[in-house]
């Protein structure tokens, strides 16, 4: 059972943070290159701000899973490494903590650049 | 002869001989398929890129108007084509290999008018004796080009018009040529005209004005009145922009809806095929008039039509440094009788 | 300038405004949180398996986002991540896996210009701006945290 309500938080979480992103790029005419990047901004200075972690608490992957949880763990990561090794963490921080996502998108997006071809929709 | 403000009266009448069409999967699954020529089910057409593709399209379009008329590329005196991508890469390179002198025309959608009036005006002041106008446009080419990449997730804005997949071209020869073909009569320059719509996904709001500013001259420099002809046909409004042209004339106490119509609505059916607002792209009027239209006058079931390509002249740059999109349209009158 | 049309830009641009369809809202908003939630729950249910068999928390998310990615490019490849961000927009977009399809789409398509200029120097044509953005605040974020720190 509280694995259910566990799910249905996420679920509630992740699609309420897809539908503003829905209701931006239907009433502005912000195109989603623009929208992503105000939502990794925000995810960003949220969670500086504290108001991120309570909501990843509440969501878990609801909001670590769109791409202002990216910003959650770029900010989550510089704060951390600023705590440990102090000036040199605001240059290291995020980027490490991000490491595996960046590399990940970047491998998987060559290999799939070398098999597949673009096809009309 | 230019008469009035802006349009030039062809005394010599010069003929279309013939045309040639060809279209792309999607445009052959529209209910215009019947009319076109030759379609490949292929996007790629058996080339690396989508880019050699459309000059491929262009290639064996122009190709095909040749060998039907029983000429061989040396016959041709001129040609005048014109496509969406950067420096007309896809004329350039379906016409090196043709061996004809070329004119390269960039008028983005509004071209093939642009090709065509060219060529009868070469053919009219007997410079030359046969002409090709033709342009060419593909899906994908002018995606990469104008939007996002083909497999990025993204949603279409309703007002949106899908580029289409064709090429159509026309021969132009002196109105002494044993044929029982078609007129050009008028042709009618269009000016740019800017209403400051910025917004690259309805283009059909930003072209229409220039459509009713070109068709308003042409009809005070013939003094013809608007049901003079049997139809109007403009290129690729799309549904919202015909739709605003209409209410433009309607503002001047005329009715254009029965006599209306726009390749880009006509290629498509818009509820099955998913396609917004219609088709756009400098291959919509060539292959529509090249397929659809030409068949009308040959036989006879239209005798007098107007057609109007509009074109929407902004890039992907202008658009990004906030500028709004100059619209511009030509029209070319097409008869059967003078 | 002269112009043929009794309008001025502004009242042009107000009449296109009333002439263009809307978006179906309703439908774009109910498809995009069922699709977002959908992609997140997956998300959970990779991490709770990896925590079930003792993998640490931190790592569990890790592999997680790297598995999504890994997902997002696979259907990319595939045609079929373009098919879904038609019905489900943002949210195919904004989760994860929309940003491996932005990165995994140019990679795609501009393989035709050679594999430096064209695969590399394009891949990151969308998703680009969100790195530059996101390092960018958190940078600063973390000087003023820094700062913040010395401070108090």
């Amino acid at each position: 059972m509280d694995m259910i309500i566990e799910l249905l938080k996420v679920f509630v979480t992740g699609g309420l943070i897809c539908v503003i992103g829905q209701i931006l790029i239907d009433k502005t005419k912000l195109t989603p290159a623009r929208i992503l990047v105000i939502f990794v901004t925000l995810g960003v200075v949220f969670t500086f701000l504290g108001i991120y972690a309570p909501i990843v608490e509440f969501g878990k992957s609801g909001a670590t899973v769109p791409i202002s949880g990216f910003g959650y763990s770029l900010a989550k990561g510089v704060m951390q490494e600023v705590d440990q090794i102090g000036f040199l963490g605001i240059f290291t921080g995020g980027v490490k903590a991000c490491s595996a996502g960046i590399s990940a998108a970047i491998i998987f997006g060559f290999l799939a650049a070398l098999f597949a071809k673009p096809t009309i929709k | 002869m230019k008469i009035g403000k802006q349009t030039i009266k062809l005394e010599n009448t010069p003929k279309i001989l013939n045309t040639s069409s060809m279209v792309g999967p999607k445009e052959m699954q529209g209910p215009l398929s019947s009319y076109f020529e030759l379609h490949t089910d292929d996007i790629f057409f058996g080339e690396k890129s989508f880019e050699k593709a459309e000059s491929k399209i262009m290639k064996t379009c122009v190709d095909n108007l040749i060998a039907k008329n029983g000429l061989s590329k040396e016959d041709i005196d001129y040609i005048f084509a014109g496509d969406l991508l950067n420096q007309c890469i896809s004329s350039a390179y379906c016409i090196r290999d043709l061996n004809i002198p070329f004119f390269g025309l960039y008028g983005a959608c509004s071209t093939f008018c642009e090709g065509l009036m060219l060529a009868s005006l070469f053919v009219n002041a007997g410079y030359a004796q046969k002409v090709i106008a033709t342009t060419s446009s593909h899906f994908c080419s002018a995606e990469r080009q104008f939007r996002m990449p083909l497999e990025h997730g993204n949603q279409l804005s309703p007002t949106a018009q899908c580029t289409v997949t064709a090429s159509g071209s026309a021969l132009i020869v002196p109105k002494d040529v044993n044929s029982d073909s078609p007129y050009i009569t008028y042709v009618t320059p269009g000016k740019i005209v800017d209403m400051g719509i910025k917004d690259m996904t309805n283009m059909g709001a930003a072209m229409a004005p220039s459509a009713y500013s070109t068709i308003k001259a042409h009809l005070q420099d013939t003094g013809r009145s608007i049901d003079y002809y049997d139809a109007i046909v403009t290129g690729d409004l799309g549904i919202i922009g015909s739709d605003i042209l209409k209410d433009l004339f309607k503002e001047d106490g005329l009715d254009i809806s029965e006599i209306h119509n726009d390749c880009g609505v006509l290629i498509y059916d818009k509820d099955s095929q998913d396609t917004h607002c219609g088709g756009s792209g400098c291959g919509c009027m060539a292959s529509v008039f090249s397929g659809y239209f030409y068949e009308q006058l040959k036989t006879k079931k239209l005798n007098k039509i107007l057609i109007v390509a509009t074109g929407a002249l902004m890039s992907p740059v202008s658009s990004q440094q906030g500028e709004s999109i100059p619209g511009i349209a030509h029209a070319v009158a097409i008869e059967n009788e003078v | 300038m002269d112009k043929d049309i009794n309008m001025t830009d502004k009242e042009y641009s107000d009449y296109v405004d009333k002439k263009a369809t809307n978006s179906p809202m309703l439908k774009h908003i109910i498809m995009a949180f069922l699709v977002g939630g959908f992609i997140c729950v997956i998300g959970q249910l990779i991490t709770n398996t990896f925590m079930h068999f003792g993998v640490p928390k931190d790592s569990a998310t890790t592999i997680t986002t790297i598995i999504l990615i890994f997902i997002g490019a696979f259907l990319t490849s595939i045609n079929v991540y373009s098919k879904i961000g038609k019905f489900a927009g943002a949210g195919s977009t904004i989760p994860i896996t929309g940003f491996s399809n932005s990165v995994v789409a140019p990679a795609i398509e501009f393989k035709t210009e050679g594999y430096v200029l064209g695969l590399g120097a394009n891949m990151f044509k969308i998703a680009g701006p969100v790195l530059v953005y996101g390092i960018t605040s958190s940078v600063i974020i973390g000087f003023i945290y820094w700062l913040i720190k010395l401070f108090l």
